[in-house]
């Protein structure tokens, strides 16, 4: 027992020091979404009719709807880069100093993205802190009951990051889930416009949207932030989730998966 | 799981008599072999990597295993640390089974990866801690030995570098510590000298050779570089995914005549 808790710490740390070190990639991280905010959202405030949907009691500004699925967007883009560095990792074999660590790889694999799910989250406060100069201003209490949300949507993204890596051979191959993963997961979800407004437009973008788990993860944000129970939310996101690690889990196994058909140079 | 393993001889060395079966217990043993590898054969997409391959690495003892690019090497050390199953065979470290008991087996062994597996932006004591770590070394006990290997390095000063600084053989020398961190009784090492200059070359070698003297620890040192072999090495040559001899190295020269290692692999790999 105590062994594996030296091993997460270990993990936490280096994952730690890693994201300290990339500061390109932090400023990016916080970059990105304060761009959404302040050019798309300012575009589209006009554009948009948004009527009262819940967990809002009033009418809300664009940039205030915009914001928990900004946030849901930081952390698919930082399971994804995992992902990424993942695959780098393999190539590089540091995945494989990992693995030879006298642990059961399960546990390797949920540190390891317990670790990830961790790094990301002082980086979303510190926009959800940028965001109150748009008026995007929750409840204090809000901010703590987001954190648990934070920490499932971190690990269910990096879950499926890790069983998205599994697949790919090569790094190149990111730029194909760029364009087949990330932008669908995140286009088709109430991330961006109400479900209502989705199914308005096609029934059947409605109807993915509300099948997207990503959708869920951003509602369940978007609840805490505003202090309201979203149990529905809450056990989809943990429900697929957890669906997601069993099965990178699976393909990371010893006796199969990718790797027992992989010719190695 | 049955299967037969070559057993050692008593000078801790190797034999090419082959034991009845495993032993049962859990019980680490002395007198098993550091590596045992059985039948073990693998293939990729139909093209067959590994043939049948049996060889055991003795308690103490320095075991070359040399073979041309392609000759199967990384696919051996990808399954002897786990990596992934072999379809058929059996691999066993100090007599734990790798299938049953992956755990026990892998808290044994200390490996040096082909391609370097550092963190290049953390310093070199950052990357022996996360180590340490994953092997649940307490604190206090990695600190010590964490000096201690730097020390034996000589790059005591150079500890809270970037890895990114320092020479290629030196991130090697580092990936040698880091991989003795946990005290393992068998490391193995998949050509640890590629892309380095001969003079590092001979220095990471002769650092392993003292390792494996003075600390008793069993090397398997996997290597395409003819040079490396010393007569007096148990020597595993492997082509083509089969072992095509398993002995001491000077006695490949015997058997083929030749006067050199690198005369004896071509005559026997082109037989």
């Amino acid at each position: 027992m105590i062994h594996h808790l030296r091993a997460l710490s270990g993990i936490i740390r280096r994952e730690l020091l890693r994201t300290m070190n990339q500061r390109g990639r932090l400023a990016a991280a916080v970059v990105r979404p304060l761009v959404w905010l302040a050019l798309f959202a300012a575009g589209f405030r006009n554009v948009l009719g948004l009527s009262i949907t819940p967990p809002y009691e009033t009418y809300i500004l664009y940039e205030v709807y915009i914001t928990p699925g900004l946030v849901a967007m930081m952390l698919l883009f930082h399971g994804m880069n995992n992902s990424l560095s993942m695959v780098y990792d393999r190539e590089m074999g540091s995945m494989r100093t990992l693995l030879v660590a006298p642990l059961r790889r399960w546990y390797l694999l949920g540190a390891r993205l317990f670790a990830n799910a961790l790094v990301v989250i002082p980086i979303v406060y510190v926009f959800l802190a940028i965001a109150r100069w748009w008026d995007v201003r929750p409840p204090a209490l809000g901010y703590a009951a987001v954190l648990p949300a934070l920490l499932v949507t971190g690990l269910m993204l990096g879950a499926f990051g890790l069983l998205i890596s599994s697949f790919i051979r090569q790094l190149e191959n990111f730029a194909g889930v760029m364009n087949f993963v990330i932008f669908p997961m995140f286009f088709a979800s109430t991330a961006l416009y109400p479900l209502w407004r989705l199914d308005d437009v096609s029934p059947l973008l409605g109807w993915a949207a509300d099948l997207n788990p990503f959708s869920h993860a951003v509602e369940l944000i978007r609840f805490c932030l505003y202090l309201r129970w979203a149990p529905v939310e809450a056990a989809v996101v943990v429900g697929a989730g957890a669906a997601f690690f069993w099965l990178a889990v699976y393909a990371f196994e010893p006796g199969r998966g990718f790797w027992a058909r992989r010719a190695e140079a | 799981m049955t299967g037969a393993f070559p057993s050692e001889n008593a000078t801790g060395a190797f034999s090419g008599k082959v034991a009845a079966g495993f032993p049962s217990e859990n019980a680490t043993r002395e007198n098993d072999p550091a590596l045992a590898v059985a039948h073990l054969s693998h293939s990729f997409a139909g093209r067959r990597a590994l043939d049948d391959v049996s060889f055991s690495v003795g308690g103490g003892g320095f075991t070359v295993l040399l073979g041309l690019n392609g000759a199967g090497k990384t696919t051996l050390i990808s399954l002897v640390t786990g990596l992934y199953h072999a379809h058929g065979g059996a691999v066993r470290v100090f007599g734990h089974a790798l299938r049953e008991q992956p755990l026990r087996a892998l808290a044994q062994m200390g490996v040096v990866f082909q391609q370097l597996t550092l963190d290049l932006d953390l310093t070199v004591r950052e990357n022996l801690r996360y180590h340490a770590s994953l092997h649940g070394l307490p604190g206090s006990l990695a600190r010590e030995r964490q000096a201690a290997e730097l020390a034996r390095l000589d790059i005591t000063d150079r500890a809270d570098e970037r890895v990114r600084t320092l020479s290629g053989g030196l991130r090697r020398r580092v990936e040698i510590a880091r991989a003795l961190l946990h005290r393992p009784r068998l490391l193995l090492l998949d050509e640890p000298t590629v892309g380095l200059d001969l003079s590092t070359r001979r220095a990471i070698l002769a650092h392993v050779r003292e390792l494996c003297r003075a600390d008793k620890v069993s090397v398997l040192w996997a290597t395409h570089l003819m040079d490396e072999v010393d007569t007096g090495d148990h020597l595993v040559l492997l082509h083509r995914g089969a072992v095509a001899w398993d002995g001491p190295a000077g006695e490949l020269c015997a058997a083929t005549g030749r006067a050199s290692i690198a005369d004896a692999f071509m005559a026997r790999t082109q037989a």
